[in-house]
């Protein structure tokens, strides 16, 4: 098998992709491999990122670590999902893409109860964010355990954080394809909003966006006052902003979800569905009035 | 050199212990009662300590014997709410349930012959039924319209057989176990005369304060006892 492949297949394709000549001899996956697919996409992989983003451990000669960046792209492949800090709790909000009319409402969830304290949502692969959120469930039980509290917030964050690093270090994992945006309330420090990109970066927001549209998004939520918004404000600007990134000739249809802790609930709980609707409704109304006036 | 070396042994004996737990089934709810005693041995060491613990909207739970176990068990039973809050899915543990969960979790301690020293009464009022329920140190699990453990069994159970109606209202009951907790701190050392009362109801699971039991020493023979011996109260 490996006789009539270096034989036929490889001076082939090195003719097409002379640059990665070098890059062939060296890898050692080569002389591993048996068949025909495995070596053909190996190459035509490495012409892409010009052979540095075949692991996530090998930094790009001008610093970059492709695999990553390539995760990030996954992230920012899926609906928007907003995260806003107002001045009585967290509200999450995603758009998620719908796609199958077959499919029941409110299956493959996007956002997450992580503790009676702690809320997530996901952008980017749903798969893998809930593999973050079981993982968060577990550091919130063993915090608990041990300290007989809820956790802090930015204990959470950089646990979450760390966790999602060291699957960017090692080349038997895969670095996580999703953004997750993590809100807790707590008693003594009050509202915090966290994001995490698959890098493992992660920053403290009064209000963020992740996901496809992400750009416009933020510039909605920077003319927001987020000292005075309340979560129940908030909602609707949640469903201005994922109206207004969607584009209804184009994109397929969504479901809007959402997921607040606030302080008079005193514990974490998706938005009731009819609340969702009304603002839905509302935010959709004034899109079309707006459209009118121009 | 010693050949035979002595069976391992984890725990034999409990260090700080809670007394009786009293629960009553009514037709309305029910009731646990326990009082606020952690003995040191003899000691009287915490005197305002709550053994009672509200465990879902549904669900109460009273501990007797080794405190220290009992607030593990505490621990398992956040752990496993927490769960059913984030699944999120209108789903609760029942009474039932929670009952059989200790019934497991205390047979596979005494299994590995470290037991958790309690005996736990589990209570709950779902679907207009009440419920109530005990868990032994061995795991051993059964249910009963009256149960008591630790001291209670001797001096209560016969007065809360008497007393027990199926008609009973949790007003009544209340009654009840207040009237065994008082005949338990004239009889038993290891008790105190402060004691809480919890109750399931169909408007859900309260645990009262901490209050004290009104007690009555004037007898005529702790009075003017005539002699050490023949005035014994038993």
């Amino acid at each position: 098998m490996f006789y009539s492949l270096s034989t036929l297949l490889i001076p082939k394709i090195l003719e097409s992709h002379t640059e990665i000549k070098l890059y062939i001899l060296h890898s050692h996956f080569l002389f591993y491999t048996h068949t025909h697919t495995h070596i053909y996409i190996y190459i035509y992989m490495a012409s892409i990122g010009t052979g540095y983003d075949l692991s996530a451990t090998t930094f790009s000669p001008d610093g970059r670590v492709f695999q990553v960046e390539y995760a990030q792209k996954a992230a920012d492949s899926s609906g928007l999902t907003l995260g806003m800090c107002c001045k009585d709790g967290v509200v999450l909000a995603v758009e998620k893409v719908l796609l199958s009319k077959m499919l029941l409402k409110e299956s493959g969830r996007r956002v997450h109860l992580i503790d009676q304290h702690a809320i997530l949502a996901v952008a980017g692969m749903g798969p893998d964010g809930r593999q973050l959120a079981t993982r968060a469930r577990q550091e919130c039980e063993q915090y608990r355990n041990i300290f007989r509290m809820p956790m802090p917030a930015h204990l959470l964050a950089e646990r979450i954080a760390g966790y999602v690093h060291v699957h960017s270090l090692y080349w038997h994992v895969r670095p996580f394809g999703c953004t997750i945006l993590i809100g807790t309330w707590d008693g003594k420090q009050g509202p915090a909003l966290y994001m995490i990109d698959p890098s493992g970066t992660f920053y403290r927001y009064y209000g963020c966006a992740a996901g496809k549209g992400k750009q416009g998004a933020k510039t909605g939520l920077e003319k927001l006052d987020f000292h005075q918004l309340s979560c129940e404000d908030a909602l609707f600007e949640l469903a201005k902003l994922i109206n207004a990134a969607h584009d209804e000739s184009k994109d397929k249809p969504y479901e809007m979800e959402m997921i607040w802790i606030k302080r008079d609930l005193g514990k974490a709980s998706l938005v009731p569905p009819n609340l969702i609707e009304t603002v839905r409704q509302r935010a959709e109304q004034l899109a079309r009035e707006e459209e009118m006036a121009d | 050199m010693q050949l035979v070396v002595d069976p391992v042994r984890h725990t034999t004996s409990p260090l700080v212990t809670g007394g009786s737990v009293i629960g009553i089934k009514c037709s309305d709810g029910v009731v646990i009662a326990a009082d606020t005693l952690a003995s040191y041995g003899s000691l009287a060491r915490f005197q305002n300590f709550s053994r009672l613990l509200k465990v879902t909207d549904s669900c109460l739970l009273g501990g007797g014997g080794e405190i220290s176990d009992f607030q593990e068990i505490q621990r398992l039973l956040e752990n496993l709410t927490t769960q059913d809050f984030c699944f999120n899915d209108e789903h609760k543990k029942s009474p039932r349930s929670l009952h059989q969960y200790l019934g497991r979790v205390l047979y596979a301690q005494r299994s590995r012959l470290n037991p958790f020293w309690n005996s736990l009464i589990v209570g709950g009022y779902v679907q207009s039924q009440s419920f109530l329920g005990m868990v032994d140190l061995y795991g051993t699990t059964f249910e009963s319209e009256v149960l008591a453990s630790g001291f209670g069994v001797l001096l209560g159970l016969p007065l809360l057989r008497k007393a027990y109606r199926p008609d009973l209202t949790v007003q009544e009951g209340i009654k009840i176990v207040e009237e065994v907790y008082r005949v338990l701190f004239y009889r038993d050392a290891r008790s105190i005369n402060r004691i809480q009362v919890a109750t399931a109801t169909v408007d859900g699971v309260t645990i009262s304060e901490p209050y004290s039991l009104e007690t009555k020493w004037d007898f005529k023979g702790f009075v003017n006892p005539r002699s050490t011996y023949d005035e014994s109260t038993w």
